[in-house]
C-alpha cells in the first residue's frame, strides 16, 4: 500500500483586488510508496511548495484530500517534516539549540541527557561536529541545510518532504549533501518527496518523477521512472545510458511552454 | 589624511563636557542666582558623602530616595510590561482583535500618563499606588504597541516550524514567538522605560512619595537651587544607567537573519 495518497487536490487563491479566483494546480493525484524517493518537478510557481505544504499539513487544499498511512491529513505531523528552501532555522537558537527544540517537541518524556545524546549523534550525522554552538548567521549555506536536514531527521519522521532543498547551495557543497542525503535515506528508511526544478538532481535522487505543467492550473502530465542503479553519483549518472535520453525527455517536456514555441525548443536541446 | 582613531570620540566626548561646563560657567555669571558648576560640585560632594542618610521619614539621603524611586519604577514597570507583552501576544496573534483594539491603543498611548493621576488618585486614594500606577501606565502603551507588531510580523518559517513541530501553544509562545519578537519587544520596553523614568519625576513631586522626583520639588520649596540642579543631574546619569540596563538585554536578545 502507498505510505501517501494524494486524491484529486486542487488550489486555488483569492487574491486581494481580483474577484476570481486563480487556480493554482488542479486535481493533482499521486502516491509515493514506502521507502520510495518520488520527486515532482516543475517551473517556478507551478505550485510545487503549496502542493507540499498540503502534504505537510500547514496549508489546507481547496479540493481533494491526502492520505498518510490510510488516514486523511487534516494537519501538521511529526511523521511528516520538512526541509524547508530558505532553511527556516531559527536565528535565535545555535545549532544544538535548532536541533534541541524538534527533539524537545518530539520526545517531551525524555530527560536532559537522553536529549542531549540524541541531538549529537544528529549532529555528528550531518557532519556539523564543532560548529554546535555557532548561530545559523555564521553558517554557509551548505551548512545551514545541514541543521534542517539533522531538525527534520531527529524526530523520526515516516515522510521526509523536500521543498528544493538544495537551491540556495553553492553547486559543489550540493553534490555533497545530495550523497550525504542519499546515504541517510538509505540508512533509516524513510520515504521521501520532494519538489525541485533541478533535472539534474532529480535524476540523481529520485526513483520517480513526476513533472508538473506550468501553472496557473498546473497538473501532473507526466511520470517517469529513473531505471538508473544506485548507489549513484554525480558522474556515474551522466555515464549511464539511460541518462540523456530522460534527461532530454524531461526538458523537452519542461520547455515546452505551448505549441508555438514547441519545434523551437526542441532543436535547442537536440 | 589619517583617519580618526577608534579612541577618538573619548577626546570628543571630554571636550563636550568641558565646553557644556564652561557655558554653563558663563550662563552662570551673566544671570544672577543661578548656581554654577562649582557650588553645584560642593552640593553634590556634600550628598554623595553620605547618600543614605536617614534623618526621619521626610529626610533621606539621595542614595536612598533614588532607591526609591527605582523601585517604583522597576514595580510599575514590571507589572506594566508583563501585561503589556501578555496583551500583545493576545492582539498580534490575532489581526481582527489587532484592528478593532489599534484605534484604542494609539489614543491611549498619546494620552501623558500624569494626565491620569487626578483620577488615579482621587479612586485609589493613595499616593504610593497612584505613583505606581503611573508608572505602570506609563510603561504600557508602547509596549503592547511594540509587542502585538512584532508578534503579527513574526516570520511564517518560524511559524511553519512550530506547527511541524506539533509545539504545544505554550512552547510555541515562549519559544518561537516571543524570541522571534524579542527585539521589536525590547526595542518597545527601551521606549515604554524612557516615558515612565520621564513620568516618575512629576508624579513624585506632585504626589509626595518620597524620591528623587519629591527632592527636586522639596528643594525647590526651601529655595536651594543647587540642589535642584543636583537632582536633575541625578535623574539624568540614573536614566543613562537604566538605558544602559536595557540595551544590554537587547543585545542579548538581538538575532540576525
Ligand atoms: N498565499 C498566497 N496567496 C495568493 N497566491 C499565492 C499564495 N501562495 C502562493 N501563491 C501563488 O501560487 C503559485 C504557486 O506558488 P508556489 O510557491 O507553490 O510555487 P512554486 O512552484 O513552489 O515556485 P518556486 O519554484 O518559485 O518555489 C504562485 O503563482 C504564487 O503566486
Ligand atoms: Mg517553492
Amino acid at each position: 500500500m502507498a505510505l501517501l495518497k494524494v486524491e484529486a487536490v486542487s488550489k486555488y487563491f483569492t487574491s486581494p483586488g481580483a474577484r476570481s479566483e486563480f487556480c493554482v494546480f488542479k486535481d493533482v493525484s499521486l502516491k509515493v510508496k514506502e521507502k520510495e524517493f518520488l520527486s515532482v518537478l516543475g517551473h517556478s510557481g507551478c505550485g510545487k511548495s503549496t502542493l507540499l505544504n498540503i502534504i505537510a499539513g500547514i496549508e489546507a487544499a481547496s479540493d481533494g484530500y491526502a492520505y498518510l498511512d490510510g488516514k486523511q491529513i487534516i494537519g501538521p505531523g511529526l511523521d511528516r517534516m520538512v526541509v524547508f528552501q530558505n532553511f527556516a532555522l531559527l536565528p535565535w537558537l545555535t545549532v544544538f539549540g535548532n536541533i534541541r527544540i524538534a527533539v524537545k517537541a518530539a520526545y517531551p518524556g525524555w530527560d536532559r541527557n537522553k536529549i542531549h545524546q540524541w541531538v549529537q549523534k544528529y549532529v555528528d550525522m550531518v557532519g556539523l561536529k564543532g560548529a554546535e554552538d555557532k548561530r545559523p548567521s555564521e553558517l554557509s549555506g551548505g551548512m545551514r541545510q545541514r541543521v534542517g536536514l539533522a531538525r527534520a531527521f531527529c524526530v523520526g519522521p515516516r515522510m521526509l518532504l523536500l521543498d528544493e532543498p538544495f537551491a540556495q547551495i553553492d553547486a559543489l557543497t550540493r553534490g555533497v549533501i545530495q550523497e550525504e542525503l542519499v546515504r541517510m535515506w538509505e540508512d533509516t528508511g524513510i520515504t521521501i518527496f520532494m519538489v525541485t526544478h533541478d533535472v539534474d538532481e532529480a535524476i540523481l535522487l529520485s526513483d520517480r518523477i513526476l513533472l508538473m505543467s506550468p501553472g496557473p492550473e498546473a497538473r501532473i502530465m507526466e511520470e517517469m521512472h529513473v531505471d538508473i542503479p544506485r548507489p549513484r553519483s554525480r558522474t556515474s549518472v551522466i555515464e549511464h545510458p539511460a541518462y540523456y535520453p530522460l534527461r532530454n525527455r524531461i526538458i523537452r517536456f519542461l520547455s515546452r511552454k505551448d505549441e508555438d514555441d514547441q519545434t523551437k525548443c526542441v532543436n535547442l536541446v537536440a | 589624511m589619517r583617519k580618526p582613531g577608534n579612541k577618538g570620540w573619548i577626546v570628543l566626548c571630554l571636550l563636550f563636557l568641558f565646553l557644556f561646563i564652561a557655558g554653563w560657567q558663563i550662563s552662570t555669571v551673566s544671570f544672577r542666582d543661578l548656581p554654577g558648576p562649582w557650588p553645584v560640585a560642593e552640593t553634590a560632594w556634600y550628598f554623595l558623602s553620605d547618600p543614605f542618610y536617614d534623618n526621619g521619614p521626610n529626610d533621606k539621603g539621595i542614595g536612598t530616595l533614588a532607591l526609591y524611586s527605582l523601585g517604583r519604577l522597576t514595580l510599575g514597570f514590571v507589572a506594566g510590561s508583563v501585561a503589556a507583552i501578555i496583551l500583545g501576544v493576545i492582539l498580534g496573534l490575532n489581526q481582527t482583535l489587532f484592528k478593532a483594539a489599534n484605534p484604542y491603543i494609539q489614543i491611549l498611548r498619546a494620552i501623558s500618563p500624569i494626565a491620569w493621576m487626578p483620577l488615579l488618585l482621587y479612586s485609589v486614594q493613595n499616593s504610593n499606588v497612584t505613583a505606581l500606577m503611573v508608572v505602570f501606565m506609563a510603561s504600557i502603551w508602547p509596549t503592547l504597541a511594540n509587542t502585538a507588531f512584532g508578534v503579527s510580523t513574526i516570520k511564517k518559517d518560524y511559524v511553519n516550524v512550530s506547527n511541524i513541530l506539533q509545539m504545544n501553544p505554550i512552547s510555541k509562545v515562549f519559544k518561537v514567538i516571543l524570541p522571534g519578537a524579542g527585539p521589536t519587544i525590547v526595542a518597545g520596553l527601551k521606549i515604554s522605560m524612557g516615558s515612565a523614568w520621564v513620568a516618575i519625576v512629576p508624579a513624585e513631586a506632585l504626589l509626595g512619595s518620597l524620591g528623587l522626583g519629591y527632592f527636586v520639588w522639596n528643594e525647590w520649596n526651601n529655595l536651594s537651587l543647587t540642589s535642584v540642579v543636583f537632582a536633575i543631574l541625578v535623574i539624568g546619569v540614573v536614566g543613562v544607567f537604566i538605558d544602559f540596563m536595557l540595551t544590554s538585554l537587547a543585545k542579548r536578545l538581538a538575532y540576525v537573519d
